[in-house]
């Protein structure tokens, strides 16, 4: 316990994939999301044709201006008005190529992205109890949704821009070297230095978003503690300090950003200063040249339009793959949960399928450590029987939470085997182990809606009779009656329209509609009041017959009603054996009993 | 949503009127950086025009090019690209800090109004909404000030290059005034039809966030019954729905984007159309065409940068409506100025007090479900009340009203005679603390959890822990006191959590505590260390425990007894066990329960006794439990 946070975030930790290079994130993304990259060549193609009446526009007014304007014997009206047709047609066929462009890559960057946010989604819900411990839930939540948002503006935005460039470039180069080979060459000698630089400054631009994301991320899990924890806070009177440390996270977000955007101006102007000195150089080169005659004036200012055709495509190149490298840190986060391993995984098809029926619980030498940590189980040996109904009683911290962590398979145990049936508890298939065995925790979380569907979580297809049936059974109906509208009534957010022993209620019945083997209750009636709780036992040890029942207790009401008590203590079991006999024995458990009857004691 | 065009960008108009009133200098120094990179765009042809004529046209005439004329060609050029790069920097440079400026300005302010509002208000509001507001929402809002310079030094471009067109011909210059006015409305139109698709796009992204949200807070739930597809599923369609919203918005901009693309391009085929037939008509030179077109093509991009800031308007709109739904809301509680006494226990007392909780049904119709109805309590300086009642029976909300956490829809709190509506903010804290059913962890370490940002030394930390015997696991952390919990502290047992919980109560030194089931996960003697340690305190402390345990009870000096949200009684322990059946049947249940175990269990004795000895081993067993001890 003690070394648990620390090592978790050294061993167990979410991936960040900041380790991947750009182009190995690209090529996960790419494979994680197979729709970005299908049909992608028809988007190209078009991309290409769009790109070309880009390009025959400038080409059709240069010779509009030579042949038409500039022809000997005054300007030609008619040889205008050909090339204006031409170039028309040009135009059109961008403007519906364009079009064609957009939508293809709009609908395959937003079903590669949906792809995406469902794997991740479903990823999270798969990694370890632990793992998904190691993160806060809003740094979860911004990689399936700020995270690939950002992907998708890139992909969307820039995804375009950079296709259209790229073809733009190489038409714009084959045309200088028709044009001019030794101008050709000189633009391309002055860019030369800028891909170097661009290189350079995308890893630089790459680490600052990177970090902007984690700021995001702080910061959306600063604001959370005002959202979440807003009754401590009140009741503290802590708005001050939660609002500063709230600054504190603004702060650092705001510079991070301010801090990426100074380093992409730099690299983006740097673009700009080398096009803009190129158009100088190639002036004066061209100037030598034409004064030696190897160049027409004429060809020397044909030659700056295609230099500002080659330029602006590499500015906006450059600026695209800037914001690029934001898009891949949001791209690399989201791999990188994809990539977490699921330590506690499903054996899905390869997994054993469990018949239904009573089922026998079997611990044979498990030792449990939570990572780094120091051993909080060791070396139990333990079977349960069919159909009995057994209390775990312990101390707080003496290991009996985690027994019932490893039985639910939320952890799998350090070192022994934990089965059921016979069976390993991990070759067991998910869909048949849930099925089999449910868990109720001391904190059960209920979703925004009714009390009926909250009720039937865990199955959806309960009829509304159904599940006032199992309230009727657990004797919760006089309890529902009160509610304003009775089960059809709604819980409010994480059910905080009601108390957390109501809630505590819903949580018994959604595990009991579940209608598991075996059931484990961790401490699930703590807040329960004793009437209620005695109640529900009784309810639960009648309705419970036939099926295998663990109780993590506090408690000892509970242990009492069970058929045996097992009692951990610093990680062992040290007495098992029906309440009456443990209490004569005199040991651990006889002195827990002390202390829980002088509670009980009215004087 | 409104999706009138004018509607949006005047709404538009006054987003950005209120971003450039919050960030006046950095905007200002962002535009002056896009004018200058505006006029200088449109020097840059007029600059080569001018190297031409006076310098590469004198050279190629001459046959030969020398070293000063080659400097004054490169040197001017440069210099001209250099102001243009060093306005560039300003803008976007200038332009950013506006916008992050903007952006942590009104996520503080948001926050602020999230500390600030009633717990009714959070309650009415999914969380994961609310944290959509303060992220996604105040970003969608302040984008638009990335493309909002450059198109004010378009504007000053435009006019630039009008005037220059003006200068040239003034049938050039129709055109010029045709074109760029089309260009406007077409984005007009443009925008027009995207508000409501960006719109419906934004309200599914928060959605998505939402269904996230729920999603992963219920983690352990989702895998303890299995049901990961039922939620991703849920994922699922939400995801779907704003793919295909996204996919309209890429339509509709698929649709205009192409259309605003060519008119620039027509406008320099028109003027070309034109300008021959002027020159034929023997107005205009060729040159003069020609430089006006090369204008046109210089214009035709940066012109885009009006229709950036008319495509982030809708956005922009969006957004700040759902930002300003937050800073707008009202109903957060007014105080007044009063101060509670201090130095001594608190006498507390509520008068008639009633609340009910606003229920809204899935047909969204408001119901209303009372928690307490007509409670009247007076509890003595320095006396322990315990509040006792079955599950359901108001005792939360009536600790929530004790701290002003919810005020009562009739009736009154008061302590020492103040009704706490007229207590200065702040002022209740101050002298009183609640242990809440259950312990909200801070994103902290264990100190700062424990003094929530006081100036205690760690040695009342250590003797407050004591206290709550919660000494001896921080002791055992990795860090101690400096260990950080995580998130809701989620590194700690519940055990541990309430006993962080306990001792931040404790070393405030309360007037008066407020105890709402706060032990349910510790043991009773750790209950009654806290109890008598307070009672030893110089000032004493008026305590109000809600508890189910015997032990506990016994501690008070009087019992309240609620049941249905009313006090049904009240009095001493022995008194209600005497004549209050609900109280007796609540109280005395585990014992009744065990009782009749035991006497079941003295029957089953004589028939199991074979049974017995299969688990006999006791001295194999008090082996192991001193193995254990040592």
């Amino acid at each position: 316990m003690s070394m648990r946070s620390q090592a978790l975030v050294e061993h167990h930790g979410v991936a960040t994939g900041k380790e991947m290079s750009t182009s190995d994130t690209l090529k996960r993304g790419l494979h994680l999301s197979p729709e970005l990259s299908r049909g992608i060549w028809v988007t190209v193609c078009l991309a290409v044709l769009s790109t070309l009446g880009r390009v025959l526009v400038p080409f059709v007014v240069q010779r509009i201006t030579d042949e038409g304007l500039l022809a000997s014997g005054g300007p030609d009206a008619a040889v205008v008005a050909v090339y204006i047709g031409v170039a028309l047609v040009g135009v059109a066929v961008t403007a519906v190529s364009a079009y064609f462009v957009n939508v293809r890559l709009f609908r395959a960057s937003e079903n590669g992205l949906s792809t995406l946010r469902l794997k991740a989604f479903r990823h999270i819900h798969d990694l370890a109890m632990l793992t998904q411990n190691t993160e806060r839930r809003g740094s979860l939540v911004s990689r399936v949704t700020s995270d690939v948002d950002t992907i998708s503006m890139f992909v969307q935005f820039g995804g375009l821009m950079l296709m259209i460039n790229i073809a733009q470039i190489t038409l714009a180069t084959i045309l200088m070297v028709v044009y001019s080979p030794p101008l050709a060459l000189v633009v391309w000698l002055c860019f030369v230095p800028l891909f170097i630089i661009i290189r350079k400054f995308q890893g630089i631009v790459g680490r600052a978003y990177t970090k902007v994301r984690e700021r995001v991320g702080d910061m959306l899990g600063a604001i959370s503690e005002a959202v979440v924890g807003a009754q401590a806070i009140r009741a503290y009177g802590v708005e001050d300090r939660t609002a500063a440390r709230i600054d504190v996270s603004v702060e650092a977000h705001r510079k991070a950003a301010i801090g990426a955007q100074a380093r992409s101006v730099v690299a983006f102007t740097s673009g700009q200063l080398v096009s803009g000195l190129t158009t100088a150089v190639v002036l004066v080169v061209g100037t030598v040249l034409a004064v030696s005659g190897r160049l027409t004036l004429g060809e020397l200012l044909a030659f700056l339009f295609l230099v500002n055709l080659f330029t602006m495509p590499v500015q906006q190149a450059t600026e695209i793959l800037n914001e690029m490298q934001n898009a891949v840190a949001g791209w690399r986060r989201v791999i990188g949960i994809i990539d977490t391993p699921a330590d506690v995984s499903d054996p899905a098809d390869d997994g054993v399928e469990l018949p239904r029926g009573p089922i026998t619980v079997q611990f044979s030498g498990v030792g449990f450590s939570y990572p780094g940590g120091e051993p909080v189980l060791h070396d139990i040996d333990l079977t349960i029987a069919p159909r009995s109904r057994v209390a775990i009683v312990g101390e707080t911290g003496s290991g009996k939470s985690t027994l019932a962590k490893l039985l639910t398979r939320l952890m799998d145990p350090t070192s022994g085997r934990v089965l059921l049936d016979g069976t390993d508890l991990d070759t067991i298939r998910f869909s048949s182990l849930r099925q089999r065995v449910v868990l109720v925790p001391q904190e059960g979380f209920l979703f925004d809606g009714t009390l009926l569907d909250n009720v039937r979580f865990g199955r959806p297809e309960a009829s509304q009779e159904d599940v006032e049936r199992t309230l009727a059974e657990l004797g919760l109906d006089a309890w529902v009656a009160t509610m304003p509208l009775g089960v059809m009534t709604e819980v409010g957010q994480r059910g905080e329209s009601l108390s957390a022993g109501e809630r505590q209620l819903v949580a018994l019945a959604r595990a009991y509609l579940a209608d598991p083997d075996l059931l484990v209750l961790d401490e699930a009636t703590s807040a329960v009041d004793p009437s209620t709780e005695v109640r529900l036992q009784r309810a639960l040890d009648s309705l419970t017959r036939g099926r295998t029942s663990i109780a993590i207790a506090h408690r000892l009401s509970t242990a009492q009603a069970a058929d045996e008590v097992i009692v951990v203590d610093a990680g062992r079991i040290v007495e098992r054996g029906p309440h009456a006999e443990l209490v004569r024995l005199g040991g651990v458990y006889s002195r827990l009993h002390d202390s829980w009857v002088a509670q009980q004691q009215s004087v | 949503m409104n999706d009138l065009p004018t509607s949006t960008l005047r709404e538009g108009l006054s987003v950005i009127a209120r971003g450039i009133k919050g960030q006046p200098r950095w905007f200002s120094l962002a535009v002056l950086g896009s004018v200058v990179y505006g006029v200088m765009t449109g020097m840059t042809a007029w600059t080569i025009g001018w190297v031409v004529e006076h310098e590469i046209s004198p050279a190629i005439a001459a046959g030969s090019v020398t070293p000063q004329q080659l400097w004054t060609i490169g040197g001017v050029m440069g210099l001209v690209v250099l102001v243009t790069v060093i306005g560039v920097i300003g803008r976007r440079l200038a332009g950013g800090v506006a916008m992050f400026n903007l952006g942590a300005m009104y996520r503080r302010q948001v926050t602020r109004q999230y500390l600030r509002l009633p717990l009714a208000w959070h309650h009415r509001h999914p969380s994961g909404q609310l944290l959509s507001n303060a992220n996604a929402d105040v970003e969608a809002t302040w984008n638009i000030f990335a493309p909002l310079p450059m198109a004010l030094g378009v504007v000053v471009m435009l006019a630039f290059g009008i005037v220059q067109m003006m200068v040239i011909d003034p049938w050039l210059a129709v055109v010029g005034l045709t074109v760029f006015p089309l260009l406007f409305l077409a984005n007009v139109a443009f925008q027009r039809a995207m508000s409501p698709k960006v719109t419906l796009a934004q309200q599914l992204r928060a959605d998505v966030s939402e269904v996230a949200h729920e999603s992963f807070e219920a983690a352990l739930i989702v895998k303890s019954l299995g049901r990961e597809d039922h939620e991703a599923e849920r994922f699922r369609e939400v995801t779907h729905a704003l793919r295909d919203a996204n996919i309209e918005v890429g339509r509709t901009r698929g649709r205009f984007d192409p259309a605003i693309e060519a008119i620039p391009t027509i406008g320099t085929l028109a003027v070309l159309f034109v300008g021959t037939l002027r020159v034929s008509g023997g107005y205009l030179t060729a040159g003069q065409v020609v430089q006006v077109a090369y204008l046109f093509s210089i214009l035709a991009f940066p012109v885009r940068a009006l229709g950036w800031v008319l495509a982030e308007l809708p956005r922009a709109v969006v957004g700040w409506k759902r930002v300003s739904a937050v800073l707008d809301a009202e109903g957060s509680m007014t105080y007044g100025d009063r101060n509670l006494p201090r130095g001594r226990s608190s006498r507390l007392q509520a008068e008639q007090v009633a609340y009910a909780y606003e229920v809204e049904s899935e047909a969204g119709e408001i119901d209303h479900n009372p928690a307490l109805v007509d409670v009247t309590l007076d509890v003595a300086p320095g006396a322990t009340v315990a509040v006792v009642g079955p599950t359901g029976s108001g005792k939360s909300t009536l600790t929530n009203l004790m701290m002003r956490l919810v005020d009562p829809d009739t009736g009154a709190v008061l302590v020492d005679g103040i009704d706490l509506r007229e207590v200065r903010r702040g002022g209740i804290s101050d002298v009183a603390a609640l242990v809440a059913q259950q312990t909200f962890m801070f994103d902290d370490t264990v100190r700062g959890n424990v003094t929530l940002g006081a100036p205690h030394d760690d040695e009342a930390v250590w003797r407050a822990l004591n206290v709550a015997q919660g000494a001896g696991f921080v002791d055992r952390l990795p860090e101690a006191l400096d260990t950080h919990v995580g998130e809701r502290g989620a590194s700690l047992s519940g055990g541990q959590r309430q006993r962080i919980a306990l001792a931040r109560a404790i070393i405030r030194e309360p007037q008066l505590l407020i105890l709402d089931d706060a032990t349910s996960a510790v043991d009773p003697s750790v209950e009654q260390a806290v109890l008598s340690r307070l009672r030893e305190a110089s000032t004493g402390t008026t305590v109000v425990v809600v508890a189910y345990r015997m032990a506990t009870i016994l501690l008070a000096d009087e019992v309240v007894y609620l049941e249905g949200g009313r006090v049904l009684d009240y009095g001493t322990h022995t008194e209600l066990l005497g004549r209050c059946a609900g109280y007796e049947r609540l109280v005395t249940a585990y014992a009744r329960e065990a009782a009749e175990r035991a006497a079941l269990a003295s029957e089953d004795d004589d028939i199991g006794a074979d049974f017995d000895d299969d688990y006999a081993e006791p001295d194999a067993r008090r082996d192991r439990v001193e193995e254990v001890s040592r």
